[in-house]
Order: structure tokens, then C-alpha cells, then sequence
């Protein structure tokens, strides 16, 4: 029994160590402040100044903006694959990944939020969208899930939360008075009950199985602002999937990224092990080998056929203006990594943490790829504009406007793990047999 | 009023009769107390509304009976009592916004563009920019310079907003703010825009554009009611687009870029009359003939969102085909 409690604690010792202000946190966190600020000095600009400040323009008016934004939608989609998908099929090695994963999920999918509205003309009107919102336009549909799915996500990371809070709670003598006593308030009182936790248990689950087809759903649902219009590129059945797909790819590798860290900065070698990362290594090959069949199929059937708006599209992806990007994404973001990772040297947590870096920037500017060209080639010819309004090139001030959402998503993801057990203390101390899981 | 209480009498004597105990008829006499207190409490009521209604009608005698003939929106004399009269509610503005989304009934405008005539002479581009206070490089109408291919001849085709009648834009939008009137038009509504954007992106015409930056004439402009119909005061973050000169319609003439034209381009009519009126030279001729003796045809007509603009094939020109340098963009 001794030696059950010493285990215990050492446990939560462990998990709850990171949980203290220190230097590299309050450097990190000034950095990213400091950051974010100039950033947003630049969005002020643009709140002064008009959408003009980006380079977008009458032909190409989706531009980094909304790609950035179907980036962080895709990111997202992580917290619904790991927690939703493999925790409900029962697969027991996510345990110390499955709260990274929401953790993710909610940061990206509340700065996604903001994305979209950095991209607005007019954002002071951003409630019309709810006093006259038309259910026709996908811009509603896309709104309604969004939120959904950031409720959602936050709550299953609140629910999964709270008992580990009450034991942090015990267990930050060293933190001021008001933060011991919001982790009281946030634990809702939690005791180690039967009944409790059994409420608990029975409400992640409902979640878990609504966040599926809530996941599902703003991902496809973005898809069909491209999808639902004629442009060549974008006019494609294969939308929907193609880019969940293409979610798991950008989520898995951002998560391999904050596992990482995490490992190495918050001394969880015995909790967040090279096991952990063979096995997200394996599963971002599947999911990978997955989109790569997509991407096939996205691309040859039109570049089979050649249809005349299809073909001025395709050439200048594969060997015009955007064939660099293009090939960079497609073989250094895709192809390369599968190919390596299927070594299992490479699926360890310095070579994963350099692959998953690939990923991550391959699927941002993959976006890029998919939302900008296909603009630059509208049906009828452009002429009589300046040359900025035929070639997209972003500016500056768009650049810093799109940095800040990383900036702000980082904020998030550092609060979240710096006040809150990263790796779930209770789930590990039942799964040691530490605790006894009572139903 | 009198039948009332009677049956009621009758009813409690009735019980009185039948029960003939001391203290139901005393619970009879209460009843009948308070009978009467509401009797005369409503006495007095319908007495006071009779010397109220009486009086307004005093009132009205004095002031009103007179008629007033007045013309509706849609053109009809109309008598109405000067009693009924009252100011209106709606500011201009909000009747200029009523007026702008309702449309002029009864009309189905349509726009038959003449490709052999067009020289790029580029006058309906000015007088469209001037009308609706644009910069220069914003195209509510543009003549782009088209070839089919390298043996096919080129040809100047001006292209304005093609105003739908299945129009992608209106589908997308989420806050009705571009919308499809009645009479043909579709309109965009710049005090509803949110600047999102998604019809541009659905437009497969190019026919759109956005305010990124303080329009031209914003500081001129800036205390002018805002006409839907015309799009002015233009503002900054919202679409503006062709409009198929709305206010002028509503005033009975021919839209700006129409009119403008010194080569007999554009004819511009009425789809329920059958008839269309060509800008330069005034002469209206029937819409049916006019498009199936010219061969005439949509631009992109496959893509469903049938237009309301017709183009005729720039066959037997009335001027050779001269390029212009301005055309592609270039880096400057």
C-alpha cells in the first residue's frame, strides 16, 4: 500500500512538476507577447487603412488570409482523430497524447475564429452575419460548426481536466494564493467518488461521439467555400475528404511537434516516451499514404482530361510560376516523409521532430496552393489593371497580420500546458493500476 | 343590454325557488348587489367612449373631409382622405433602400451587346466610372480583348455584370447584402456588406470588385444619403459592382455606360415588351428578331447561371479590329 502511494505521488510530482513560473516560461511567453503586439500593430493598420494593405485584389481576393484559415481548421481536426476516433475504439497508448491533441484542437480552432475575421472588409459588421445570416451560404454553415466544434473540443478538455485540477490543486503549495484557488473553483469540488466520475466518464464519451461527425463537418464544410464555386481547381467532388485528409496530415505533425517539447521541456521522458512517437510516426504514415491517394486522384483525373480552364491551372502548377511551391509541398511535405518514416530509426523523437516540421510548413503553403492559383485564371482574361491585380504577390503588413494567429495559437497552447497537467494524471495512475477505476 | 340581466333574474329566481333556503337568498341579494355595480360601471364606461368618439368626430369635421389625388411608385392617381394623410415614418434613406430591393414592377430588363460595332472606343467605361464615383481601375463595365484562338479573330467585347437570373453571387452571400430584384438587376447593398467576399470568389464573370482602400470620393461624398440604385457614397471594405444603371431605369432613361456609347453598341430594353433601344441611336427595335436574326449568345452558358445580357457575333464590323496596349497588365 506504501509503495502504491509512493508511486502515486511520484507520478503526480512528475506531471504537475512543469506547473511553476520560471525563467525560460516568462522569456518564452515575453517573446511571444512582444511578437504578437507587433503583429497586431499591423492589423491596426489594416483596420485604418482597408483590406488594400494585403496584397489582394479584385481577381485573387482570398489570399494568404483564407488559407491561413483553412490551415488552422485543418490543425484542429487533430483533437477529433485521437481523442475520437482511437480513444473510442479503445486504443490505450494515446493516453499521454490525447490532451495534447485537444489542447491543439482548441487553440487552432479558436484562432481560427479570429483568422476569419481578419479577413473581413468590414469587421466592425461581423454581427449581421447572426442578425441577417442566410442558412444559403456556406459562410453560415461554416460559422455554426466552427463554433461547435470549439465548444465542444474545450469542454471535452475541461471535462478530462477536472479531477486532474483538483490534484494539482493539492499539490501547487508554491503557487500564489488567487491561482491555488482558481484551480479550486475550476475543479468544481471533484472528489474521488464512484458516482462522480462515473457522471464524468459518461459525458466525455457522449462527447467523444459527437465530436466526430461535428470534426467531420467543419472540415468539409470549409471545403465547399471552394468547392461550391465554379473555378477551376476549386470545382471538385473530391473537396470534402480530400481535405479532412489533408487535416490529419497538418494536426498529427503539429502534435508530434508539441510532444517534443513538451518531453524535453517538461521532463516527461517517462510519460511521453519514444514508444509514443514510433506510434505517431506509424499513424501519421497512415493518414499521410491516405491523402497522397487523394491528392493522386485530385490531380490526375483533370490533368488526364485537360479542359481548357483545368489545364491553364494545372500548367501553372506543375511547371509555371507556382511549380516550385508546388513540388516542394508535394514531395518534401508528402512523399519524403512517408518514405522516411517508414523507417523505424526515423520514428524516433529528434528525426519525427524534424519530419513533423516538414509536414507542418508543406501543409500551410499546400493551402496556399490550393486557394491562390486557382484565382489567378478566372474565365474571362484580366486586362486594363495594374499587374498587381493579375499576379498575387502578399505584402508585408499581410504577413505580420498572419503571423499573429501562430503567435496567438502559441499563447494558448503555452497557458494551457504550463497551468494544467499535460500528461492526464489520473487516466496514467488508473492505467498503472495505481488507482482503482470503480464503475 | 336589457335581455341580459332578465335571464339572469329569471335563472336566480329560479334557484331561489327551488332552494328555498335563507341563506341562499341571501347569497342571492349579494349577487344582485354586485350585478348591478358592474351595470352601472359599464353604463359609465360605454358612456364616456360614446362622448369620446362623439367628439372626435366633431374634431373631424372641422378638420378633415377633405380628398387628396395623389401618384403612387407605381404610377397611379390615387384619392385619399386628407384624414387619412400622415407623414411617413421611413426616412429617405430607408425608402431609397425599400424602392432599391423591391425593383419597378412589371419590367424584365435585358441587354443585347452588338460585338460588331464595339471599336474599344472605351466611353461607357468613363461615363460608368464617373456615374458611380470609381477608381480607375475599378470595372463595373470593362471591353476585354478576346480570341478564341490563334485563328479565330479577335474582337473587343465589353462585359458588364451578365445579372444573372441563377446568380452564384446572390447563393453565397450570408447577409443578403447583394441580392436579385424582379425587374432583372442584381443589386449590391454597400450598408449590409461584410466584405467576406465570397462572390467574388463565385462569380464566374469577374464582374465584381471590392473597396480595398477610402473610395475616390469618400470625403465628397461622405453626406449624401445613400442610393442603392446608384451605389453612392461608395465605402471603403465593401463590394461595388455594375448595377444596370438602376436609378436611371427608375427615371426612365437608358443606363450611363448605354447612352455613352459613340458606336451603337449596346441596346437596352424591356424583355416583357419585346422591344430594346439601341444607346446611340435612340431606334428601338423587337428584341426576338434582333437576337434570332444575329445568331446571339450568353457567355458561359453552360455554367447555368443564365444571364440577362445577350451578345451578337462580331461578324460584318463596322471597324477592323485594332489591339490596345493598355490590355495586359504589366510591371511597371
Amino acid at each position: 500500500m506504501d509503495e502504491n502511494n509512493a508511486a502515486l505521488n511520484k507520478i503526480t510530482e512528475d506531471l504537475t512538476f512543469h506547473i511553476r513560473i520560471t525563467r525560460g516560461f516568462k522569456i518564452w511567453m515575453g517573446f511571444l507577447l512582444i511578437g504578437l503586439s507587433i503583429c497586431l500593430y499591423a492589423y491596426t493598420l489594416q483596420l485604418r487603412f482597408g483590406l488594400g494593405v494585403a496584397g489582394i485584389r479584385d481577381y485573387v481576393s482570398w489570399g494568404m488570409y483564407l488559407s491561413n484559415f483553412v490551415f488552422f481548421v485543418a490543425t484542429s481536426l487533430i483533437g477529433m482523430l485521437i481523442s475520437g476516433v482511437l480513444g473510442l475504439i479503445g486504443i490505450k497508448w494515446i493516453t499521454p497524447v490525447a490532451r495534447i491533441a485537444e489542447i491543439i484542437a482548441v487553440a487552432f480552432a479558436a484562432i481560427a475564429g479570429l483568422v476569419i475575421i481578419m479577413d473581413m472588409g468590414r469587421p466592425d459588421r461581423l454581427e449581421y452575419v447572426f442578425i441577417y445570416g442566410r442558412f444559403q451560404s456556406p459562410i453560415l454553415w461554416d460559422v455554426t460548426v466552427v463554433t461547435t466544434y470549439f465548444v465542444l473540443s474545450a469542454l471535452l478538455l475541461f471535462l478530462t481536466l477536472i479531477s486532474d485540477i483538483a490534484w494539482v490543486h493539492k499539490k501547487t503549495d508554491h503557487l500564489p494564493g488567487w491561482v491555488k484557488k482558481t484551480y479550486q473553483v475550476l475543479s468544481l469540488n471533484w472528489t474521488d467518488t464512484p458516482e462522480k466520475n462515473h457522471i464524468i466518464r459518461r459525458c466525455v464519451r457522449i462527447l467523444l461521439i459527437l465530436i466526430i461527425p461535428c470534426a467531420l463537418a467543419i472540415h468539409t464544410v470549409t471545403s465547399w467555400l471552394f468547392a461550391m464555386s465554379f473555378r477551376a481547381g476549386w470545382d471538385s467532388t473530391l473537396f470534402g475528404p480530400y481535405f479532412v485528409t489533408g487535416a490529419f496530415v497538418s494536426g498529427g505533425s503539429a502534435v508530434i511537434i508539441a510532444m517534443y517539447f513538451f518531453q524535453k521541456n517538461y521532463k516527461l521522458h517517462n510519460y511521453i516516451t519514444n514508444q509514443h512517437f514510433n506510434n505517431m510516426g506509424k499513424l501519421l504514415v497512415m493518414v499521410m499514404l491516405v491523402y497522397l491517394y487523394f491528392n493522386i486522384n485530385e490531380f490526375l483525373v483533370p490533368a488526364y482530361k485537360l479542359k481548357t480552364a483545368e489545364a491553364i491551372n494545372l500548367h501553372d502548377l506543375f511547371g509555371g510560376r507556382f511549380a516550385l511551391m508546388f513540388w516542394a509541398v508535394q514531395i518534401g511535405g508528402l512523399i519524403l516523409p512517408i518514405i522516411l518514416m517508414l523507417f523505424q530509426k526515423m520514428r524516433t523523437p529528434l528525426p519525427m521532430l524534424i519530419i513533423s516540421l516538414a509536414i507542418f510548413i508543406g501543409s500551410w503553403f499546400k493551402r496556399y496552393i490550393i486557394v491562390i492559383p486557382a484565382q489567378e485564371h478566372p474565365y474571362l482574361p484580366i486586362q486594363y489593371v495594374p499587374y498587381n491585380f493579375k499576379v498575387y504577390t502578399p505584402t508585408l503588413t499581410e504577413i505580420a497580420i498572419t503571423l499573429s494567429s501562430f503567435f496567438m495559437a502559441l499563447i494558448i497552447i503555452t497557458l494551457l500546458s504550463k497551468f494544467f497537467p499535460v500528461v492526464p494524471i489520473r487516466e496514467t495512475a488508473v492505467e498503472r493500476g495505481l488507482v482503482e477505476e470503480k464503475n | 343590454m336589457e335581455e341580459h340581466p332578465k335571464n339572469e333574474q329569471n335563472q336566480t329566481n329560479q334557484h331561489n325557488q327551488e332552494n328555498s333556503e335563507p341563506e341562499n337568498s341571501k347569497q342571492a341579494s349579494r349577487r344582485k348587489f354586485l350585478r348591478n355595480i358592474g351595470l352601472i360601471g359599464a353604463g359609465i364606461a360605454a358612456g364616456a367612449a360614446a362622448l369620446f368618439s362623439g367628439d372626435i368626430f366633431e374634431k373631424s369635421k372641422t378638420k378633415g373631409g377633405k380628398k387628396s389625388v395623389l401618384l403612387t411608385q407605381d404610377n397611379k392617381l390615387v384619392e385619399v382622405d386628407s384624414l387619412e394623410l400622415k407623414a411617413l415614418e421611413k426616412s429617405p434613406e430607408q425608402q431609397m433602400q425599400l424602392r432599391g430591393r423591391e425593383g419597378i414592377p412589371g419590367r424584365r430588363w435585358i441587354w443585347v451587346i452588338d460585338l460588331s460595332r464595339c471599336r474599344n472606343a472605351r466611353q461607357c467605361i468613363a461615363a460608368c466610372q464617373a456615374a458611380h464615383h470609381l477608381r480607375p481601375d475599378q470595372f463595373h463595365i470593362n471591353t476585354l480583348q478576346m480570341q478564341e484562338n490563334p485563328h479565330t479573330p479577335a474582337f473587343h467585347m465589353p462585359k458588364p455584370c451578365q445579372h444573372c437570373d441563377n446568380p452564384p453571387c446572390v447563393a453565397v452571400c450570408p447577409v443578403d447584402a447583394t441580392f436579385k430584384r424582379p425587374d432583372g438587376p442584381v443589386l449590391i447593398d454597400n450598408e449590409r456588406c461584410i466584405g467576406c467576399r465570397f462572390c467574388i470568389a463565385a462569380c464566374p464573370y469577374s464582374a465584381r470588385m471590392l473597396n480595398w482602400s477610402k473610395p475616390k470620393f469618400e470625403e465628397q461624398d461622405k453626406d449624401l444619403p445613400y442610393n442603392i440604385e446608384l451605389n453612392i457614397p461608395q465605402r471603403i471594405g465593401t463590394i461595388t459592382k455594375c448595377l444596370m444603371s438602376s436609378d436611371r431605369l427608375r427615371e426612365g432613361k437608358l443606363p450611363y455606360c448605354v447612352s455613352a456609347c459613340p458606336n451603337g453598341v449596346y441596346y437596352f430594353g424591356d424583355e416583357n415588351e419585346d422591344t430594346v433601344t439601341n444607346g446611340t441611336t435612340k431606334e428601338s427595335v423587337r428584341l426576338s428578331t434582333l437576337l434570332s436574326e444575329n445568331g446571339a449568345y450568353q457567355l458561359l452558358p453552360e455554367l447555368g447561371t443564365k444571364p440577362r445580357v445577350y451578345y451578337l457575333p462580331p461578324k460584318n464590323r463596322l471597324f477592323p479590329f485594332e489591339p490596345s496596349k493598355d490590355a495586359e497588365p504589366k510591371k511597371i
